[in-house]
Formats: structure tokens, C-alpha cells, sequence
């Protein structure tokens, strides 16, 4: 034992300051954890450019024709940016179960601060590893002829962070009552293909059964991916019969809905699961 | 006169129709190193449970340095530091990361935790490995490092749940040697359960608890004195002779157990001298044993504690059955 004398350590109050503090850490633990697992970065990107090299490689054969003439690669690819943003998102969301699972979530809750701090960390940080897996993405857009102009690549990444930070919220809410990771898994697996198929990643959005249009517009995937389209397709040069056909934009009872809207649209939803993820943890222990 | 640093008021805790914890009054000094002993299932995790903040209390009040657990819940958290039976630390992270994120959720002011950090690791003996992913640490390491984060910001009661369950007993007499010198060093209270019965022996009173009310409180020698007397064992060539013998000149009743003639006296430290003496046989060998926990909690229950513990797990699995998966 040393002599020295005891560093009293004096706690201060509960302050913003105090919750800023907390809501830091727990994103820079996310981001470290993410950074420190080279794995997961690939593994998580190898689905998305699955489908967009493989399925858009070998669809393109049969799909030309409907697409008049447009690479069906460059069709997919705003879907498949929101893939790896969504697989990204969910894996991050997973940690919280990890968390519980392995006994660390109880440091956490049992600290002085609020259980909203420590929602917005978790879904600060996973949107963060789910906007660099994006970025990884919108890097490979000249791949597959989509042009590398800056309001294109701004726009983008607008909207892909916001969709990154919305479904990690989701992922967070779903987590906040599961208590063991393979049921995790099994339950993000399950709501991640439909997800994905339903919101028009794959297909344009009009002239479909009535079921599908009514599950597609209830996607939140669908105000995501119809953004992001709209401004890759406003950068290529295409007749308008093809680019009405592909690109028909989401309506609403026949109404058009605005890319700002459709932004509003998960961003809110994003503010909801948010809410309701906090108010979950606030229940727990 | 310092306030309390624990006092509860008729605490309760109900699940459905189980009462978990059934009305407890204790209250601890400032400094005090306080043992809840009991078999698993007593009631000792529920109760730390609500001092800590975790669990809110069906009824009654506590307060923890001052501070009601429910309506001053933050405060109280401030206060106290926490080390729970199963381990809390982040196993991916090293030793060092896992402390400070506890310092920016604490709020440990950024000038002050370089130095703590660095009197925490060395009291626990872990500065040299403050570097190594937590991971790569052993069991007893694990728990070292907990108490080490538990510390780190300065709290007035430290609970520790069960601090040595799980680890070789090498270990766990090292975890007891830790907290002995955190004792001297730190300004502190120690609220600890165990049930180990040798291990409440380091503590300066304990309550023992069984299904969930506290049976007896007290230091651990007024505890055992309550018990009464020494148990002394000897052993002689002609075992049932000394039976009679120790009948007829001391008016003492003894009988055979472990093949040895076994009674009980008051003193018996004083009492083998004097048997010495008088005593019409050899004596080949002497054996005198204090009282130990584990007579205080059987005189007080009727039940050793290993009974006592399988019964209460019967307990529980039937009040789970019940009341559906507790948790």
C-alpha cells in the first residue's frame, strides 16, 4: 500500500453536463467496439453487395427490357444502401441484449443518470458504425454507374444517416425487452428480409396489388429508399417513360409525397421508437 | 454523532403472495463493515436490491447515506458503489476503459481520476495489469477489478453481494485481505452479504437472515457468547469410563460423537486445566472449539445452514411456479 494520501473523489450533482458526459461514453463505446472489429464490418457488407453484384448481375439478363436500357445495378442500389445501413443498425442494436446477457447493462443502469441517456448513446453509436457502413457504400456508387457529383453525395448521406439513426432506434426498441441474443437474432432476421422486400429496394412502387401497396407504404424502409432514388435518378440521364416507370416516386391516395416529407417520415418514427425505447429501459430493473 | 449510514424502517418486499422480504428495522453506523448472513433464498439479495435503488420497496423506508432509496433515488446512487455477484464488466475492454467509463457515468470530475484510477488499481493490485483486456483476467481478477470500480467515486456505503462466491478459496481469503486494507484506507462503509459462514467473522455485526426477516444482530462474538457454551472433545483409552467419570465428578453430560466423548462448558479454556488435574484417566488427546456461525444460525433456526438452503430453494422454484417466471 502506498502513503499517499486518499484522492477523494467528489460526485457532482446531476447536470446536462452530467448526461452529455454519460451519452458520450456510451456512443464512443459503440463506435470503439465497431472500429475494433474488422469481422463485423466485412460480414455486415457482404450481403448488400451480394445482391447488388450477384442478383443485379444475373437479373440484369432478364430485366433489361423493363428497364429501358438502365443498368438494373444502378435500379438496386439505393435498396441495397439501405440494406448494409439496416444490417448494420439491427447488429448494433444487438449489443444491448449483449450487454444483458453478459451482466455489463446493469453497470450501466444502475449509474446516477437517466435511462434516456443511455438510449441516445446506444442509438447515437450504432447510427454512427451503420452512416460508415453506408459511406462504405455510397464509395462504390460509380461501380454500378451511379455518378459521383457532391449534391448527390450529400443528399445521400443526409438521408442514410437518418435512416441509420431510425433503425437503430428500432433495433434498441425491440432489444430493450429481449433478453437473450439468439432471440434477437431470430427476431431481426425475421423483420429484416420482409422489411427489405416490401419497401421497393427491389421494384418500383407503383402498379402493384393492393396488399403490397398497402404494405409498402406502411415500410418504414419504403420513405427511406424512395428519397434516395429520387436522387440518384435525378443525376442520370434517362427518357421520361423510363424514369416515370422506375422511379415513380410513394404516393399517398394518389398524392406525391415529397423526398422531404418522406425524410420527416423517418425521422419521426425514429423520435418515436426512441421514446418508446426509453421508456421500456425506464421500466426495467 | 454521524448519521446512520444505513437505516431501514419495516422494510418490505412482496411478490404476489410471496413475501420475500418480511418487515426489516437495522440501522448501520458510518465505518461499519456489515454482514447480511443467510442461505441463498433468505431474502439477503432483495433487500440489497432496494438499498441499492434496484428494487422498490413494497413498504417501509430506507434511507443510504441520508438519502431516501425511492424518492432520492440519484443521490443515493452517487453514494454508493456497487459489486454484484455476477460480473458487470465490459470483458472486451481493458481494465483501465472499463473505469473510466464508469468515471463519465458517474461524473467523476476529469482532474481527480487519473490519481483515483491509479490508488483504486493498486489498492486491488491490478495497476500493472491495467492495460489487459479484462477478458484475460482470472475469476478472483475480475472481482478485484469490480471492487476497484466500485470505489472509484468515492462512495459513502459500498455493497459488495456475495463478494467471494465462486472463487478457490486462496482467492477468496486475498478478496478479504483487499477489503480489510480498504478499510483502513477509505473513509467508508461496507454492506456485505455472504453465506459463508467463516467469512462473517471479518465483519463488526451481522444480521442473520432467514426467510426473509432478520432472526439475530449482532457483533459475530456476542452472537456465538449467545450460543453458550464451548464444545470440548477428548479422547481417552476407555472412552465410556471417562463418560461416567465426567458424570460423577463434574456433574457433566457428555456422550460419544466423532469417536470422541464430547461435551459442552461454559469457558472452556479455563475448564481443561482443571480436568487436567482432576480427572481420574489419561488423557491422550484435547480438543476445546468456540461456537461457531454455524451454531449460531442453527441455534436460531433450528436448521444448519445447507439445510436451510435447500429448503429455501424449494421455496423459490415452488413461488416460481406459481407467480410464473420471476424474472
Amino acid at each position: 500500500m502506498t502513503t499517499a494520501p486518499i484522492v477523494r473523489v467528489q460526485v457532482p450533482p446531476r447536470t446536462a453536463v452530467g448526461e452529455l458526459r454519460a451519452i458520450k461514453i456510451v456512443w464512443e463505446r459503440e463506435v470503439v467496439r465497431f472500429a475494433s472489429d474488422r469481422l463485423r464490418m466485412v460480414t455486415s457488407l457482404f450481403q448488400p453487395l451480394l445482391f447488388l453484384f450477384v442478383l443485379g448481375t444475373g437479373l440484369s439478363r432478364i430485366a433489361s427490357a423493363g428497364t429501358g436500357g438502365l443498368n438494373l445495378r444502378t435500379f438496386l442500389y439505393p435498396g441495397i444502401l439501405a440494406m448494409a445501413v439496416m444490417f448494420t443498425a439491427m447488429f448494433s442494436a444487438a449489443s444491448i441484449v449483449w450487454d444483458r446477457e453478459f451482466g455489463f447493462l446493469r453497470e450501466m443502469l444502475v449509474a446516477p443518470i437517466r435511462r434516456s441517456s443511455i438510449v441516445l448513446g446506444k442509438c447515437l453509436g450504432g447510427a454512427t458504425v451503420a452512416t460508415f457502413q453506408g459511406v462504405l457504400v455510397i464509395c462504390l456508387a460509380g461501380l454500378v454507374g451511379v455518378p459521383y457529383a457532391p449534391t448527390l453525395i450529400i443528399e445521400v448521406f443526409a438521408m442514410q444517416t437518418l435512416l441509420a439513426y431510425t433503425l437503430t432506434a428500432f433495433g434498441v426498441m425491440v432489444a430493450a425487452r429481449i433478453r437473450q441474443i439468439q432471440s434477437f437474432m431470430a427476431l431481426t432476421q425475421m423483420l429484416i428480409m420482409p422489411l427489405f422486400f416490401v419497401s421497393g429496394a427491389m421494384f418500383p412502387v407503383t402498379g402493384l396489388p393492393l396488399w403490397l401497396t398497402v404494405l409498402n407504404r406502411i415500410d418504414p424502409l419504403t420513405y427511406a429508399v424512395d428519397p434516395i432514388r429520387r436522387v440518384v435518378f435525378s443525376h442520370l440521364t434517362l427518357t421520361s417513360a423510363v424514369r416515370h416507370r422506375l422511379d415513380p416516386g410513394v404516393t399517398w391516395a394518389g398524392w406525391h409525397v415529397p423526398p422531404l416529407m418522406c425524410a420527416a417520415v423517418v425521422a419521426v418514427l425514429g423520435l418515436a421508437m426512441t421514446a418508446v425505447a426509453v421508456v421500456e429501459f425506464s421500466r426495467s430493473d | 454523532m454521524q448519521q446512520p449510514a444505513v437505516s431501514v424502517h419495516g422494510l418490505v418486499k412482496r411478490y404476489g403472495e410471496f413475501e420475500a422480504v418480511r418487515g426489516i428495522d437495522l440501522e448501520i453506523a458510518s465505518g461499519e463493515v456489515f454482514g447480511f448472513l443467510g442461505p441463498n433464498g433468505a431474502g439477503k439479495s432483495t433487500t440489497i436490491n432496494m438499498l441499492c435503488t434496484l428494487l422498490t420497496p413494497t413498504a417501509g423506508a430506507a434511507e443510504v447515506a441520508g438519502h431516501d432509496v425511492v424518492s432520492e433515488r440519484d443521490v443515493v446512487r452517487r453514494n454508493i458503489g456497487l459489486v454484484f455477484q455476477d460480473t458487470t464488466l465490459d470483458t472486451y475492454m481493458t481494465a483501465e476503459r472499463n473505469l473510466r467509463l464508469h468515471a463519465e457515468l458517474y461524473g467523476v470530475p476529469r482532474d481527480t481520476f487519473d490519481d483515483r484510477m491509479h490508488q483504486v488499481l493498486e489498492m486491488v493490485g491490478l495497476w500493472d495489469r491495467r492495460a489487459s483486456k479484462v477478458s484475460t483476467y482470472s475469476g478472483g481478477m475480475k472481482r478485484r477489478l469490480e471492487i476497484a470500480r466500485g470505489l472509484l467515486h468515492s462512495p459513502r456505503v459500498l455493497f459488495l453481494d456475495e463478494p467471494t462466491v465462486g472463487l478457490d478459496p486462496q482467492t477468496r481469503s486475498s478478496i478479504w485481505g483487499y477489503i480489510a486494507e480498504l478499510r483502513k484506507a477509505e473513509d467508508i462503509t461496507i454492506f456485505m452479504t455472504t453465506h459463508y459462514m467463516d467469512e462473517a467473522e471479518f465483519c463488526d455485526r451481522i444480521a442473520i437472515m432467514d426467510h426473509g426477516r432478520i432472526i439475530a444482530l449482532d457483533t459475530p462474538e456476542a452472537l456465538k457468547a449467545s450460543v453458550g457454551e464451548d464444545r470440548v472433545q477428548i479422547r481417552t483409552d476407555d472412552d465410556s469410563a471417562a463418560i461416567i467419570a465426567l458424570e460423577q465428578q463434574f456433574g457433566i453430560d457428555a456422550a460419544m460423537a466423532e469417536g470422541a466423548v464430547t461435551f459442552r462448558v461454559a469457558r472452556g479454556e479455563q475448564f481443561v486445566p482443571r480436568l487436567f488435574g482432576e480427572f481420574p484417566l489419561a488423557i491422550r488427546s484435547v480438543n476445546v472449539a468456540r461456537p461457531s456461525l454455524d451454531d449460531v444460525f442453527m441455534s436460531y433456526t433450528g436448521s444448519t445452514i445447507r439445510d436451510a438452503e435447500a429448503g429455501a430453494t424449494d421455496r423459490i422454484r415452488h413461488s416460481a411456479q406459481i407467480f410464473g417466471r420471476g424474472r
